[in-house]
C-alpha cells in the first residue's frame, strides 16, 4: 500500500495500553464470588436466587435509569451495577420481602453513587450504604435470619439467630459466647467448622468463610487486590479479640469479616489507593469492628466500620504521599 | 552475573521479534535529504550555507554559538536547495537545509583521522564530539559534549552506557551492540577519558542475552569496564531508573546524574563517538528500527539523516493497511507523526507503524483509584491524583504532587485500567505551568 492513500492517526504517548479494563476487573471480582453464591444457593435455597436475582436486576435497572436521567452513556457491561447488586444481595437475609431489596438497590445505585458523581467519585460504598439503610429501616425484617435450609427446592423458613447474634444476647460476650458452643455441643471445633465451610445462619454471603476466602485468594493472586486492607483488617480483629480476652478464631471466621475485608473494604472508589494508607484504613477498620462487635448495639460492625472508614480514605491518601524517587537526596542538597 | 533493577515500573509485551533477528542493512541515500537545523535540545543552529552553494558530505551547514547545541552536517554531497521551516518529527515545522543529493559521496576535505585515539587529551577528544554533532541518540537528543563537562565540584567516577532499550519494538541499541561490539567498547573507553574516569558499566536488560555476551567477550579481560545485565522492565533504560539499577545510587529529585557522580550515554551515541574520534566522521547516519504489524517488512536499517520517513516506508515494503499510527521512537514515549514528510533526525531510534486497530485512540473512563499507576509509577508519583487534578483544572495542586520530577514515561496511561489519559494531562499541566511563569 502506498503512502499517500495511508490516514495516520495522531495521539500523545503512550500509543499502547495494557489489557486490563474497568470491565475485566469488575467481573473477576464478581467471578471470585461465585462460589460463594453457589453456596448460598445450596445453604439457603431458591430464595436465596430470588433475592439475588431482584437485586441485581433493581440495580442494573436503577444504574440504566440515573444514567439515562443525567444525560450520560449507559454501560452495564462494565460490570460494576452488577457487582453492587451481588454484593447488596449477599448482605440480605434470604428470606426478605422482595421490595427491600429493591429500595436497598435504590439507595446503592441512584443515592450513594449518581448523586455522587457515578462510577469514581462516590464516598461510601455503595452496597454497603444500600445494606444500611434497609438495616436502619426494617431493622425487624433485616435481622431475622433462617437457619440453612434441608434442600435447595425447600422454601420453608426457620429462623434462627446468627453466631454473633447469640453472642451479642448473652448477659456478657463470655455468657454469650458459652450458649453459642453449647449449641454446637460444646464444641468449639465444631463452631469454626461450620462458620468455615457454612452452615450457620445469616446473610447469603456471609455463610462460608472459607468461599469467601478462596476467592479474596484468587483476587490476590491476580493482582486485583493486594494485601494489604484484607490482612491488617483481619490481624487487627483477631489480635483485638485476643488482648480482650474473646476468642480470636471465633471473631474472624464470624459474620460478615471474611466478605468485608476482601470485597467491601477493598473497593477501589471508596478505599485509599496508596498502599501505606490502605494499611491504616485496614487496621482502623478492625479496630471499628471489634468496637462495634464488643461494645456497640449492634451483633455485627463490619458494614459501619467500612462505612465509617470510607470518609477518611481521600484524607488518608493525602496524609500519607508516596515517596517522591530521589527525595531524600534532594533534602540532602538543600541542607547542604 | 549481577541482575539489577528499580522499584516499581512494567511490562508491557516487548515485540521486539519483528526486527531482533534481523541485521542492520544500509538504507538507499536518498535523492534528498532534510537536515533540521534543530535536531537536539537547546538551541537551534543558524544556517551556514546559502541556497545554490555546492555541500560535501560532513559539511557543516548549521552552527549555534550556544554551549548546549549541537551543529548539522550535509549528510549526503550536492546542492542546496531550500532553506525553509519543514515538518520535523517532533510536531512543529522546523527551519531545515535541504540539499539536492549529486550521487558523487563526496566528503569533505578536512576529515582527520586518529589511530592513536586513547592518547589524545579529554579536551582534544571533547571538542572532536563537539564538531561531530554528537547528541543523544537514544530519544532525548541532549547535546554529548554538555554532558560530557560537569562543572569541577561534581566528582564524576563512573559512565554507564545505556543497552537497556527497554522501549517495545525497537532493537536499534541490540543490533548496534551486536554488529558494532567493538565501536561501543571503544566509544566507552573515550568516554571514559574524556570525563576521566576508570569505570565503566554497559547496562543491558536481560532479554538479550546474545548482545550481554558478545559485549562480555569484546570487554575482555578489561577490568576497567564491566557488562551490567538489568531485569526486563519499563523504563528499565530511563537515566535515574538505569543508575539506580547499576549503581545503586539516587540521583535527587530534580538533579540530573552527575549529582550522583554518573555520566549515561547511549549505546549509539558511544558509537558515534567511536567514529567521531578514530574517523573524524560527523553523525551522518543512525539506525533505526522500522518495525510494528504495520508495516510489509520490518527492518533495521542504517539510515542518513534527514531521510524523509516516506523513503523509509517504502523501503520497508510499505504500509500493510491503509490507516494506522506511524511514531517515531518508541510506542511508549514516542511521537505520533502527522506526515510522512519530515525527516529520520539524530534522536531517531524507531519508526513504529500500527495497524489500524492497534491506533484506535480509546474513550476514557473516570479513574476508579484502583492505584496501579502508584504502584507503577518509576519516580514513586501519584498519578492518580495528578490526573484527577488536571482533569478538573486544579493546576497550580498538581506542584505538590511534584508533578515537574515526571519524565513522561507513560507506565501510569499505559497501566491505567480506565484508559485515562494521564501523559496527555501532565503534558498540559507543565504547559500550563510554564505559561504562568
Amino acid at each position: 500500500m502506498g503512502e499517500e492513500q495511508h490516514k495516520l492517526v495522531v495521539s500523545v504517548s503512550p500509543h499502547i495500553k495494557c489489557e486490563v479494563t474497568v470491565a475485566r476487573i469488575m467481573w473477576l471480582v464478581t467471578l471470585a464470588l461465585v462460589p460463594a453464591f453457589a453456596a448460598s444457593v445450596y445453604f439457603f435455597g431458591m430464595r436465596s436466587l430470588i433475592v439475588q436475582a431482584v437485586t441485581i436486576i433493581s440495580c442494573l435497572g436503577f444504574e440504566a435509569m440515573t444514567l439515562k436521567m443525567v444525560n450520560r452513556p449507559i454501560n452495564l457491561a462494565d460490570g460494576s451495577a452488577f457487582l453492587t447488586g451481588l454484593l447488596l444481595g449477599f448482605n440480605l437475609p434470604s428470606n426478605i420481602p422482595l421490595y427491600i431489596p429493591v429500595i436497598g438497590s435504590f439507595v446503592a445505585i441512584t443515592i450513594t453513587k449518581h448523586i455522587f458523581g457515578g462510577l469514581g467519585y462516590n464516598i461510601f460504598n455503595p452496597a454497603l450504604i444500600g445494606r444500611a439503610f434497609v438495616l436502619i429501616s426494617w431493622p425487624k425484617q433485616m435481622t431475622s435470619w433462617m437457619a440453612p435450609v434441608k434442600s435447595i427446592t425447600d422454601m420453608d423458613v426457620v429462623s434462627a439467630a446468627t453466631p454473633l447474634n447469640v453472642v451479642k444476647l448473652g448477659e456478657t460476650t463470655s455468657q454469650g459466647m458459652q450458649t453459642l458452643l453449647e449449641q454446637f455441643g460444646g464444641s468449639a471445633t465444631a463452631l469454626y467448622k461450620s462458620l468455615l465451610f457454612g452452615g450457620v445462619s445469616g446473610s447469603l454471603g456471609e455463610t462460608s468463610a472459607l468461599l469467601i476466602l478462596i476467592g479474596g485468594v484468587f483476587l490476590l493472586i491476580r493482582g486485583y487486590i493486594t494485601w494489604h486492607i484484607p490482612i491488617s483488617f483481619i490481624a487487627t480483629v483477631a489480635i483485638v479479640a485476643q488482648v480482650t480476652g474473646n476468642d480470636p478464631v471465633f471473631h474472624v471466621l464470624a459474620g460478615g469479616l471474611m466478605l468485608g475485608a476482601f470485597f467491601m473494604a477493598t473497593d477501589y472508589v471508596t478505599s485509599p489507593s496508596v498502599r501505606s494508607a490502605q494499611i491504616v484504613f485496614g487496621i482502623c477498620c478492625g479496630l471499628l469492628t471489634m468496637l462495634i462487635r464488643l461494645k456497640g448495639g449492634y451483633p455485627e460492625g463490619v458494614m459501619f466500620a467500612i462505612l465509617i472508614m470510607n470518609c477518611f480514605a481521600p484524607l488518608l491518601d493525602r496524609g500519607m504521599r508516596t515517596k517522591t524517587f530521589g527525595a531524600a537526596g534532594k533534602k540532602k542538597e538543600v541542607a547542604a | 552475573m549481577n541482575t539489577g533493577t528499580f522499584e516499581r515500573g512494567t511490562h508491557p509485551p516487548d515485540n521486539k521479534e519483528f526486527t531482533s533477528g534481523r541485521a542492520i542493512c544500509d538504507a538507499k541515500i536518498p535523492k534528498r535529504v532534510i537536515i533540521p537545523l534543530s535536531q537536539h535540545i537547546g538551541a537551534p543552529c543558524e544556517a551556514t550555507v546559502s541556497i545554490g552553494d555546492s555541500v560535501k558530505k560532513g559539511q557543516v551547514v548549521g552552527m549555534a554559538n550556544a554551549f548546549v547545541s549541537a551543529p548539522v552536517h550535509a549528510t549526503v554531497s550536492g546542492k542546496v536547495v531550500a532553506i525553509a521551516p519543514f515538518p520535523h518529527t517532533m510536531g512543529r515545522d522546523v527551519l531545515s537545509v535541504v540539499i539536492e543529493n549529486n550521487g558523487k559521496e563526496e566528503w569533505v576535505d578536512n576529515i582527520s583521522e586518529h589511530q592513536n585515539y586513547l592518547s589524545l587529551d579529554a579536551e582534544t577528544l571533547k571538542k572532536l564530539v563537539k564538531d561531530a554533532g554528537i547528541v543523544g541518540m537514544g530519544g532525548a537528543t541532549f547535546p554529548t559534549h554538555v554532558k560530557l563537562s560537569p562543572p569541577k565540584e561534581k566528582n564524576i567516577d563512573c559512565v554507564i552506557l545505556n543497552g537497556a532499550e527497554c522501549e517495545p519494538y525497537l532493537t536499534a541499541d541490540h543490533r548496534v551492540m551486536l554488529e558494532q561490539t567493538e565501536a561501543v567498547v571503544e566509544g566507552l573507553k573515550i568516554l571514559m577519558k574524556i570525563v576521566g574516569v576508570n569505570k565503566g558499566y554497559i547496562g543491558i536488560e536481560d532479554n538479550k542475552p546474545d548482545a550481554i555476551s558478545a559485549m562480555n567477550a569484546a570487554v575482555g579481560n578489561d577490568g576497567s569496564i564491566q557488562v551490567y545485565s538489568l531485569k526486563v522492565k519499563y523504563p528499565q533504560g530511563a537515566e535515574k531508573m538505569l543508575i539506580k539499577a547499576v549503581v545503586n545510587r539516587e540521583v535527587p529529585a530534580g538533579g540530573l546524574p552527575m549529582d550522583v557522580g554518573v555520566v549515561v550515554q547511549n549505546i549509539g551515541t558511544a558509537v558515534a563517538i567511536y567514529d567521531a574520534v578514530r574517523y573524524g566522521r560527523p553523525l551522518l547516519q543512525r539506525v533505526v528500527s522500522v518495525t510494528g504489524r504495520g508495516i510489509n517488512e520490518p527492518k533495521n536499517l542504517m539510515v542518513r539523516i534527514g531521510t524523509p520517513l516516506s523513503q523509509l516506508v517504502e523501503e520497508c515494503g510499505g504500509f500493510k493497511y491503509d490507516s494506522g499510527k506511524v511514531i517515531a521512537g518508541g510506542p511508549m514515549m514516542g511521537m505520533a507523526q502527522s506526515t510522512l514528510d519530515a525527516p529520520v533526525i539524530k534522536g531517531t531510534s524507531g519508526l513504529l507503524v500500527l495497524t489500524p486497530e492497534e491506533s484506535e485512540v480509546s474513550t476514557h473512563g473516570p479513574c476508579i483509584r484502583c492505584g496501579r499507576c502508584i504502584d507503577a509509577c518509576p519516580m514513586g508519583l501519584q498519578p492518580a491524583m495528578l490526573s484527577l487534578l488536571v482533569e478538573h483544572g486544579f493546576y497550580e495542586d498538581t506542584k505538590e504532587y511534584d508533578l515537574m520530577n515526571c519524565f513522561e514515561c507513560g507506565t501510569c496511561a499505559y497501566i491505567c485500567p480506565s484508559k485515562r489519559p494521564i501523559v496527555q494531562w501532565i503534558k498540559l499541566a507543565k504547559m500550563n505551568l510554564a505559561q504562568k511563569k
